[in-house]
């Protein structure tokens, strides 16, 4: 145990040592977040890579740049990285393990150790992810579906399940800290209703962290027991039935995308208010729509089986129930665009990307109507327009947000400023990039190309080439932000503590903040997203 | 009681770590799930053969260990409140008592998949049952039994080994490790374990043998 810090004037989280022993074994939430930024946007630009790879395949209707098998594991890798390795964490544990703590006015997480385990974890289990990838790939798609994965796929299924296995146990610790922090660290003054919606989000995607992933986390055993024992309850052959598997499968993996679009919905609630310089609209329906989501994202796992073979009752129910994940949701639509009613709108690149999440998210969301429709489903089911609905909401959601999170809280962290044009400019390129990728695939989709082919019939060419120049556009609006925000570190402008002139305790104190966050534990006395849209100002009341 | 740099005071750091327990405890609670829905699934599948097989259990052996067992939790329990009123030499005492009632129920435990060993249950290759028109079924059935029990097992052995290092700090005086504040953490985990034992006991021994 450190003696206590005194700290003295300048002395920042970022000067509390330089080698990289300290940032190894750091236990400050706020380098702990940057471990997992840093490695989290590995990931992301490995998994890029993949998604760049199959779109160039799907230029051209023959299967020509790699043969099927080749393109099996590309589909998986792009799969199994981006959604375990850097969608899951992003948010949640780069931003959430910085802004937190923070954010409710505490000095660090409840269990300092056990974070920087989480990070161990993550890294751990990427590495094992990683190892299959180099090792020949894995043919199964992300979803590991038996008995294919069992007792056909004669690829590397056993390390990457064992890399999302102990990346589930990162994810399991970071849920069960942030729970505990929110419950125990709060300080003086700041009541449940005066939390930033941030919190609420993060704390709501703990709760679904700490109760899906053991569930993977033992699917994941089982199916190891089926493949390297041959015994196990998923395989006709042995008396077992696939359709379980397929339910434990996505009883953790359908919460897993409100793990990653809820705290994108925090981040937008942070970003809104301060550009539209109002108060949130319905702060409390949105606190209540966030759990409402968490919890009703737990009943709807049977809409990823409606042509497994399920009971056309039980698909029924889960129809009905999916509907249900759109009332919330809109709710928390509808009372973004309420902020934005006569605010005094700034279109920052934060703002920006806030925005363009909320189209999308948007667009995405009724798609996702579309597809609860049991009729509709049958026919669309493993198409393209499932591809865009679900990447409409993961990538025109939570990356979006994830990078507007990362441009609002860059000054936070860093004590710099990024060019705003070129911020501006990323963000405009992302949007219309990333429209250009996936819009032509709900056509493709509705036009009946599958997914997870590659090769496809001569006529979908011209949606396939749009989405392909999409998706290139895409790359480079990705690649502006690494340049510009690393080239920032070193020449930006200095950020001062509140750049936005945010409300909230996080920009209370100096940026970047120093080692225990704040120089005195703050006492809150008044609500959430206090501005005042005709000063512009937070305000007086 | 030393408390961390980053909490304000001991009864805020005593709830930080109580309610993180009762954290990971529903995270395990979660984590034996699939296996406990697989168990209703085959049981819903296949009731007489889950029945037949579960005839098979050495049911005077399991009886015993859930004897066992609850009292190890009793004494866990008198540890944990020793510990808290500082009687050091009853709390160490009743920590190794615990960890010895630990190591009793996983030998009969051994024994047990010994005797199954040899009777060709464990599910795979050289499965054999008696009754062939059961054999899948139980085959099933001996795969969630040897999982379940074998998961509840690895718990009981960390267990074992945390009451044994909360002994040893005890013993040498060293209240700052073996505080009352982890003792009583040390013994929620404790509680789980054997509430999970609970669970077990009916619907893998004595499921086929009502009626």
């Amino acid at each position: 145990m450190h003696a206590r810090v005194t700290e003295q004037a300048g002395g920042d989280y970022l000067s509390d040592g330089y080698s990289l022993r300290s940032w190894l074994t750091t236990r400050d939430h706020k380098r702990i977040a940057w471990l997992y930024l840093v490695s989290i946007t590995a990931f992301f630009f490995v998994g890029g890579a993949a998604a760049t790879l199959i779109r160039i395949e799907l230029a051209t209707p023959q299967g020509d740049l790699v043969s099927s098998d080749t393109y099996n594991r590309l589909f998986t890798a792009h799969g199994v990285i981006m959604v375990w390795l850097f969608l899951i964490p992003s948010i949640p544990s780069a931003l959430g393990n910085f802004l937190m703590p923070m954010m409710i006015g505490a000095r660090d997480l409840a269990f300092p150790r056990l974070n920087l385990a989480s990070w161990y974890f993550y890294l751990c289990g990427g590495i094992f992810t990683l190892a299959a990838l180099i090792a020949g790939g894995v043919d199964t798609g992300w979803t590991f579906y038996t008995p294919f994965s069992t007792m056909f796929s004669n690829s590397h299924v056993i390390l990457a399940i064992t890399g999302v296995f102990i990346v589930g146990f990162s994810s399991i610790l970071t849920g069960l800290n942030f729970i505990v922090t929110v419950h125990t660290m709060r300080a003086p003054g700041m009541t449940w209703f005066r939390l930033p919606l941030f919190v609420w989000a993060n704390y709501a995607t703990s709760v679904i962290l700490v109760l899906a992933t053991p569930v993977l986390a033992m699917t994941l055993l089982l199916l190891a027991a089926e493949r390297l024992l041959h015994v196990g309850i998923f395989d006709p052959a042995l008396g077992g039935d696939p359709l379980l598997f397929q339910h434990l499968f996505w009883f953790y993996s359908h919460p897993a995308v409100y793990i990653m679009v809820l705290p994108a919905m925090g981040v937008a609630s942070e970003i809104i208010p301060c550009f539209a310089r109002k108060h949130v609209f319905g702060y409390r329906f949105m606190a209540y729509a966030i759990l409402g989501i968490a919890t009703i994202g737990f009943l709807v796992w049977g809409h990823h089986m409606f042509v497994s073979g399920q009971s056309v009752y039980a698909s029924m129910v889960f129809s009905i129930l999916s509907f249900l994940v759109a009332i919330p949701s809109a709710i928390k639509v509808f009372n973004w665009t309420a902020t934005l009613y006569k605010g005094r709108i700034t279109f920052s690149a934060p703002m920006l990307y806030a925005l363009g999440f909320v189209g999308l998210f948007t667009i995405g969301g009724l798609t996702g109507l579309v597809l609860a429709s049991l009729a509709l489903d049958v026919h669309l089911t493993d198409t393209y327009f499932v591809i865009a609905h679900f990447h409409y909401i993961m990538v025109g959601g939570s990356v979006m947000a994830y990078f507007g999170g990362l441009h609002f809280w860059w000054p936070k962290m860093t004590g710099r400023m990024y060019p705003e044009m070129w911020g501006r400019a990323a963000a405009v390129l992302i949007f219309f990039g990333f429209n250009l990728t996936f819009f032509p695939q709900y056509l493709l989709g509705y036009g009946g190309m599958p997914r997870r082919y590659h090769s496809y019939p001569p006529e979908f060419q011209v949606l396939n080439i749009l989405s392909s120049a999409g998706a290139a556009i895409l790359a480079a609006g990705y690649l502006l932000p690494l340049g510009y925000l690393l080239w920032s570190l070193f020449y930006g402008k200095r950020a001062g503590p509140n750049p936005w002139h945010a409300t909230g305790l996080e920009w209370q104190t100096a940026s970047p903040p120093p080692r225990r966050n704040f120089e005195a534990t703050p006492t809150v006395t008044r609500e959430a997203y206090m501005y005042d849209p005709v000063t512009g100002r937070e305000s007086p009341q | 009681m030393n408390i961390a740099e980053q909490f304000d005071d001991a009864p805020q750091q005593e709830q930080a770590a109580t309610f993180g327990m009762w954290i990971f405890l529903a995270t395990e609670l979660m984590f034996f799930g699939p296996l406990l829905f697989g168990y209703s699934y085959a049981r819903s599948h296949f009731p007489e053969g889950v029945a037949a097989a579960s005839r098979h259990t050495e049911v005077m052996l399991g009886t015993l260990n859930t004897a066992v067992l609850l009292t190890s939790s009793l004494l866990m329990a008198i540890a944990v409140q020793a510990c808290k009123a500082d009687a050091v030499r009853l709390a160490r005492g009743m920590l190794l008592l615990v960890a010895a009632l630990g190591f009793v129920f996983l030998a009969i435990k051994g024994a047990e998949y010994r005797h199954e060993w040899r009777e060709h249950l464990f599910p795979g290759a050289g499965f054999a049952f008696a009754d062939a028109r059961h054999a899948p079924a139980a085959e099933i059935f001996y795969f969630l039994y040897f999982a379940l029990t074998g998961l509840h097992a690895l718990h009981l052995t960390i267990g074992i080994v945390m009451v044994l290092a909360f002994a040893a700090g005890l013993l040498r005086g060293g209240r700052s490790f073996a505080s009352a504040e982890r003792v009583e953490v040390a013994g929620l985990y404790w509680h789980f374990v054997d509430v999970i034992w609970i669970f077990l006991y009916p619907i893998l021994y004595l499921v086929g043998r009502s009626g």
